[in-house]
């Protein structure tokens, strides 16, 4: 990967406003993921919005136009995929989710009935039963010493807890995280990666839909919540199934790489770990800036509904435009230090959870796995240490660890 | 200059002027108000920037939408017939003087 100085076209013709910066940076190759900041300092200084040559797509790297686009919801527009794919010009690969893939006012009705399946007085409820979870996972693994952070831990801890708060049957949950891969590679481009992902996923896809019906979800979990909106007229009853279904599309890979990058910032940064050891209850903010840190969402896309100027940038209507909220966020015009993980930072705004009418809808979820797993760390554990490879792993639109070998000392 | 007053739990009052800023949570997190957590950016979606209006000023706010109501259910501290968001209170001049008191916890 290589970045040129920006230019602007030689062949354009003069006219205000101008055409973006042109990049030839490619945020989807390999190389980009393994250390994506010095391309998302490019980005951001280039211009405020510019070209990716790659795959002819606008880009926005800088947080106030990252957090403008966000909450420009008809102008850019989400129905047409929030992916490199327009749904105008190309059949999506699997039916649209009707929560994430959708502008108001459809998008209104379906989002407020996963915003009441996933409040603050849900959370109440089930804050307890996750609590306790986390401190039985710290203690077995305060046993084993030396472990994989990441699949002893940030995996085994959403998955100990979020397949039962959705209420779904043992059998066959291998399936999850698969799932979860295929959904978050396919909103990149053609590549490779996108292509193995969806090739793979027919038996996946299979398990989730079946798992969606309403009959096997357990009475009192997230699913049959959703379905039981459909008894009040909130929601139609074919819509219930694909609403659990963004709740396992998004619920569980998302929160597995949010505690991953906790944990390596926690690994990294010994001070941090022993601010937070002093204090635990700095431990659900501790979560929220690794969040911001690490941005386990890197990026999403929008497509333009009609001309519009951007910062001084005209983009066109039907254009697509990615998001870099990574990017966004250790923006040096919105952040002090960005580069520095902080755990008493002043997190409100950050784009890792998105912003607008499509921030993430189970932010709280999200929050309190973060919050109790490293509350517990924190009293339990006095010292972590990486002691082996760190290995990273490859998605479209997640940034995380395949590997975490680490040795923590019990306090 | 519209003031703002947000009174603590031990009872400081904190002045700031929130004049260039959109709503009282904004106000609050740019200025440094402790106590304002508001983990959601403003998207009226944790129920973190949660306050209590003072009585003089309660019935000048506009009312609340549905999805503040539900979020204040869920607020940390007890939620009272004065409790709003702050990020729902959006900045006018006619708010100047408007007092805050800040809950004792917000998760």
């Amino acid at each position: 990967m290589s970045a040129t100085i920006p230019t602007v076209l030689a062949d354009s013709p003069r006219e205000t406003p101008p055409h973006a910066p042109h990049l030839d940076i490619d945020p989807f190759a390999i190389d980009f993921f393994e250390d994506p900041f010095p391309a998302q300092e490019k980005l951001r200084e280039a211009g405020s919005v510019v070209y990716l040559d790659k795959w002819n797509v606008y880009g926005v790297a800088r947080y106030g136009e990252v957090h403008a686009v966000l909450n420009d919801p008809l102008t850019f527009c989400s129905s047409r995929g929030v992916g490199l794919s327009d749904f105008k010009k190309e059949k999506p690969w699997r039916p649209p989710s009707l929560i994430l893939e959708a502008d108001p006012p459809a998008h209104t009705r379906t989002r407020t009935v996963l915003s009441k399946v996933l409040s603050p007085s849900i959370m109440k409820q089930v804050r307890d039963r996750f609590t306790a979870a986390a401190e039985a996972k710290i203690d077995e693994l305060l046993q084993q010493k030396t472990f994989d952070a990441i699949a002893d831990l940030a995996e085994a801890y959403p998955l100990s807890v979020f397949p039962d708060a959705m209420g779904l049957k043992q059998e066959g949950r291998e399936h999850l995280l698969p799932y979860a891969g295929v959904v978050f590679n396919a909103f990149g481009p053609p590549n490779e990666l996108r292509q193995t992902a969806i090739e793979r996923s027919a038996p996946h896809q299979a398990w989730v839909a079946e798992q969606c019906q309403r009959n096997n979800l357990t009475p009192g979990g997230f699913g049959a919540c959703v379905h039981a909106f459909s008894d009040t007229g909130e929601i139609r009853a074919e819509e219930a199934p694909l609403l659990v279904r963004s709740l396992l599309s998004a619920g569980l890979d998302t929160t597995v790489n949010g505690l991953g990058a906790a944990i390596y910032c926690l690994a990294r940064f010994p001070g941090e770990l022993a601010r937070l050891r002093q204090d635990p209850s700095l431990a659900r903010n501790a979560f929220e800036e690794a969040v911001r840190f690490e941005s386990p969402v890197q990026t999403f896309f929008r497509t333009t509904t009609r001309d519009v100027e951007l910062s001084g940038y005209r983009i066109a209507e039907g254009e697509k435009v990615l998001m870099f909220l990574g990017a966004a966020n250790r923006d040096p015009r919105r952040w002090k230090d960005p580069d520095r993980y902080d755990i008493t930072r002043k997190t409100s705004g950050h784009v890792g959870f998105g912003s607008g009418i499509h921030m993430c809808v189970g932010q709280l979820v999200a929050r309190l796995e973060g919050e109790v797993v490293l509350a517990a760390l924190a009293r339990k554990a006095k010292a972590i240490e990486i002691t082996g490879p760190v290995k990273r792993r490859y998605n479209n639109t997640l940034r995380g660890l395949e590997s975490l070998p680490v040795t923590i000392t019990p306090a | 200059m519209t003031a703002i007053n947000f009174i603590h739990p031990d009872g400081r009052n904190q002045q700031i002027d929130a004049g260039d800023a959109e709503s009282a949570m904004l106000a609050a997190t740019s200025q440094g108000v402790e106590g304002i957590l508001a983990e959601c950016g403003g998207n009226a979606m944790c129920a973190t920037c949660h306050v209590y209006v003072d009585d003089k000023w309660l019935g000048r706010l506009p009312a609340m939408t549905g999805a503040e109501d539900a979020l204040l259910d869920g607020a940390a501290a007890d939620r009272l017939p004065n409790s709003r968001l702050s990020c729902q209170i959006k900045i006018s001049p006619e708010l100047d003087g408007l007092v805050l008191r800040l809950p004792d916890r917000q998760i």
